[in-house]
């Protein structure tokens, strides 16, 4: 393989690895304020409780985001110096100030919102939490608007090759940044509720008593009934937007080599295999005229094929295909978790349906796969173009040969791999761990050493003594 | 003749180096604290050390994406030569803070054997990681090989004596101010040892101060000029003799166990050291040829970004300052950091 398609794949893991953590601690954020403003309003003990299970899993989560996310801002200029020196003048800035208003908040008051509890009180401590929350948010504002600008770009001048802004508001609110952000948002919330979900399904199982656990369920399941249906929405309107701009992604999400002839409508591939060479697909399974509807709201319309294109301007289309598949066949399940869950809450049987929690518990991951499904798409649907249609990704990348490419890849998957097996082991041992009364947390004390092996008198380790 | 972009150039040198070195003063005792786990074996010291900087470490590592950043946003040309000459280094780096930063939270998740490895993790992470910045100053001091605004040389051509030496400079100078960190926020027999570290680590970093700046000026004509010659010595002249003045304070502050003088004259022979390699490198961006002007972005972009940064940088000064001071005070076991 050459240095280009190491780098693309080195870019694809480290970005993939990254991306699960800030959008965990997005909408995780916004799960704890809701969590600690219904704690100082109804004064409940299980809101502090919940809060502070998942203060625990958060502090693990953001730092392992805060270190990935330091590889991208470096990344771009070891791999992909090319790309880096043509668009540093657009896209810089908007990184730049990601870190100057969301990071250094989310780090400045993360310390507080972790451990300060008893130094500041519940009042500045919520303060704490809110700016936290806050940060992440507006990181997902600039980094999308960065990302979405790539895919749609305007304002801006081509400067001996190089791009230089002439109206910064175009930039920033881009054709498809406002469907992005909106869709991406979704995408957190949605992947934590389903997590939240399973975990306080999963302790329901096992005590239909645990309050703590039933908070978690009802709460995520609020979320899914509602979010679900939003999200697809979303998406579909993010769909016509692409279209507009970017309709060869279009062609290869929905595997359309061909146009349609005219009043024939659109179908919807189920399930087909595309293949690259003979520009066709095989063992296709489709339902007439459906895709008409939801791509331009008519039974008859149609799009263009991929065949239409120049050969060199169209994605690698069976990744693109699939990986939408995988996207909008977990977003039918979540939207039928959703459905389910009210009509048995409806019942009076929410936390007695053992068939349905179990359903709950496995849909845990699924968030998180459609994300990453879903950003497999936008991101190698707009190939080959970085800035799609003015940048190409082969004139993006930087003269590094490929062992040196070769070598940092393997060096980042044997990391990564070992990071990410280690917090998927602590993430899952803190979530088996039964939310309790008076749940020990970052802030009170330390669950970090108790309850494993009580050292010998004498030896207690800091912070250790409170929890046990 | 100044233009705006030429004075906007150099503002945005002056606030990323400003940004660098917040990282440095900030970081370094971080890292510095991991080297020290070398010499710090006791479980119980070595989660006294985790828990004094817990609640600030992430702060103080987001100077470095701000550096990353705004390099990337303001000056695009030298972002994409360094970091591909450069290679190996800054993903040595990359991978030894990833492996450090995230010890943070699982050495104390983890059980058994996997504690000491999580241990050593934290302490190898920050080694590396303070090594290759080390390699990686050396490696930009003694210039980079460009053709046509592209890294032309090999892979190897960062890997000089010079670097190696700039690589110990920095992993002693650390866990100076590693120890120094330790003096203020710790009591008792670790405060003790700390003293005694820093007293040595004092030392050897002076030693390696005053052979990298024998070194540098070789370098380059024009550091040696700098240096060496007037105007240039009005201003670098004084410069040795604060570092002179510094080290009397810090071992005044060692000898007379003060808390916080150690640390601040440890910090203070950081930015003077910086201070120096601004001396020697200004104009310069990327020796021996890119200099801060051509290096740097186009004026709208300038604009736009330092617009926010005069209003956002001192908001972000005030309130990391408010989070140092509510978790100021000595550390202590059962004080409920973890």
């Amino acid at each position: 393989m050459s240095a280009y398609y190491l780098a693309r794949v080195q870019f694809a893991l480290t970005i993939g690895f990254h991306i699960v953590f800030p959008a965990t601690s997005i909408a995780l954020a916004a799960y704890l304020v809701t969590l600690e403003a219904a704690w100082l309003w109804t004064k409940k003990p299980a809101y502090l409780d919940v809060y502070r299970f998942w203060l625990k899993i958060f502090a693990i989560v953001f730092g392992i985001g805060v270190v990935s996310g330091l590889v991208m801002a470096y990344e771009l200029g070891l791999n992909w110096s090319g790309y880096a020196d043509k668009v540093g003048a657009i896209l810089g800035p908007p990184l730049t100030y990601e870190t100057m208003t969301a990071f250094f908040l989310e780090a400045g008051f993360l310390g507080v919102m972790l451990f300060g509890m008893k130094r500041v009180g519940p009042k500045l401590h919520f303060a704490a939490t809110c700016a936290v929350a806050f940060g992440t948010h507006v990181s997902a504002f600039w980094i999308l608007a960065a990302n979405s600008w790539m895919q749609t770009p305007q304002g801006y001048k081509i400067v001996d090759g190089r791009f230089v802004p002439t109206d910064w508001f175009a930039i920033l609110f881009n054709p498809s940044m406002p469907y992005r952000f909106v869709h991406m948002l979704g995408a957190a919330y949605l992947s934590v509720a389903l997590m939240v979900g399973a975990v306080g399904a999963w302790h329901v199982l096992s005590n239909r008593q645990n309050d703590r656990a039933r908070l978690m369920l009802s709460m995520a399941l609020w979320l899914v009934l509602f979010g679900a249906p939003a999200q697809i929405v979303a998406g579909d309107v993010q769909g016509d937007n692409t279209l507009h701009y970017q309709p060869q992604k279009v062609a290869a999400m929905e595997g359309d080599w061909v146009q349609p002839a005219l009043g024939a409508g659109e179908p919807l591939v189920l399930f087909a295999i595309p293949h690259m060479k003979t520009e066709s697909n095989s063992q296709t399974i489709e339902i007439p005229r459906v895709a008409s509807w939801y791509l331009t709201h008519t039974w008859a319309g149609t799009i263009r094929g991929l065949r239409e294109f120049p050969r060199n301007d169209i994605p690698y289309v069976p990744i693109v295909f699939f990986a939408f598949r995988i996207m909008v066949g977990l977003a039918m399940l979540m939207l039928a978790l959703g459905l389910l869950g009210a009509f048995l809450r409806w019942r009076g049987r929410l936390y007695d349906t053992r068939w349905f929690l179990w359903i709950a518990v496995a849909m845990g991951p699924a968030g998180y796969l459609a994300m990453l499904a879903g950003w497999t798409v936008t991101e190698t649907g707009r190939q080959p173009y970085t800035v799609y249609g003015v940048l190409r990704t082969i004139d993006s990348v930087s003269p590094v040969g490929t062992p040196g490419v070769a070598g940092s890849l393997a060096a980042f998957a044997v990391i990564y791999a070992i990071v990410f097996g280690a917090a998927a082991t602590f993430l899952l041992r803190l979530m088996a761990k039964p939310p309790e009364h008076d749940e020990s947390g970052v802030p009170e004390a330390p669950l970090r050493s108790a309850g494993i092996t009580p050292g010998p008198a004498g030896a207690v380790r800091p912070g250790a003594g409170a929890a046990e | 003749m100044w233009t705006l972009h030429s004075l906007l150039s150099l503002v945005w040198a002056g606030l990323l180096a400003f940004g660098v070195l917040a990282y440095v003063l900030l970081d370094g005792f971080d890292l510095g604290m991991g080297i020290l786990f070398l010499v710090e074996r006791n479980d119980y010291d070595r989660d006294l050390m985790v828990n004094s900087v817990a609640p600030v470490w992430d702060g103080n590592e987001t100077w470095l994406v701000f550096g990353g950043a705004g390099l990337y946003a303001m000056f695009p040309l030298a972002y994409s030569v360094i970091l591909p000459a450069l290679y190996p280094l800054v993903i040595a780096m990359l991978l030894g803070l990833i492996l450090r930063g995230v010890s943070f939270e699982f050495r104390f998740r983890a059980t058994g054997a996997g504690q000491a490895l999580w241990d050593i993790a934290f302490c190898g992470g920050s080694l590396v990681a303070a090594f290759a910045q080390g390699l990686v100053l050396g490696g930009l001091l003694q210039g980079i090989h460009v053709r046509n605004g592209v890294y032309a040389g090999g892979w190897w051509d960062w890997l000089t004596p010079f670097t190696v030496l700039c690589g110990i400079a920095v992993v002693i100078g650390y866990a100076l101010l590693g120890s120094c960190w330790l003096i203020w926020r710790t009591e008792g027999a670790l405060q003790g040892r700390s003293r005694v570290h820093a007293g040595r680590l004092a030392i050897a970093t002076l030693g390696l101060i005053v052979i990298v700046s024998l070194a540098t000026p070789f370098l380059h004509p024009q550091y040696s000029a700098r240096w060496f010659s007037w105007p240039g010595i009005l201003l670098t002249s004084p410069v040795p003799v604060l570092v002179v003045l510094v080290g009397l304070l810090l071992r005044h502050g060692l000898r007379h166990q003060h808390q916080w003088t150690p640390l601040l004259s440890a910090q203070l022979w950081f930015v003077l050291c910086f201070a120096g390699l601004g001396i020697s490198l200004y104009p310069l961006m990327v020796p021996p040829a890119i200099t801060i002007y051509q290096a740097a972005a186009p004026t709208p972009s300038q604009i736009f970004l330092i617009v926010g940064a005069v209003v956002i940088i001192p908001i972000i000064l005030a309130y990391n300052a408010y989070a140092y001071w509510v978790f100021r005070g000595k550390v202590q076991p059962g004080m409920h950091y973890h």
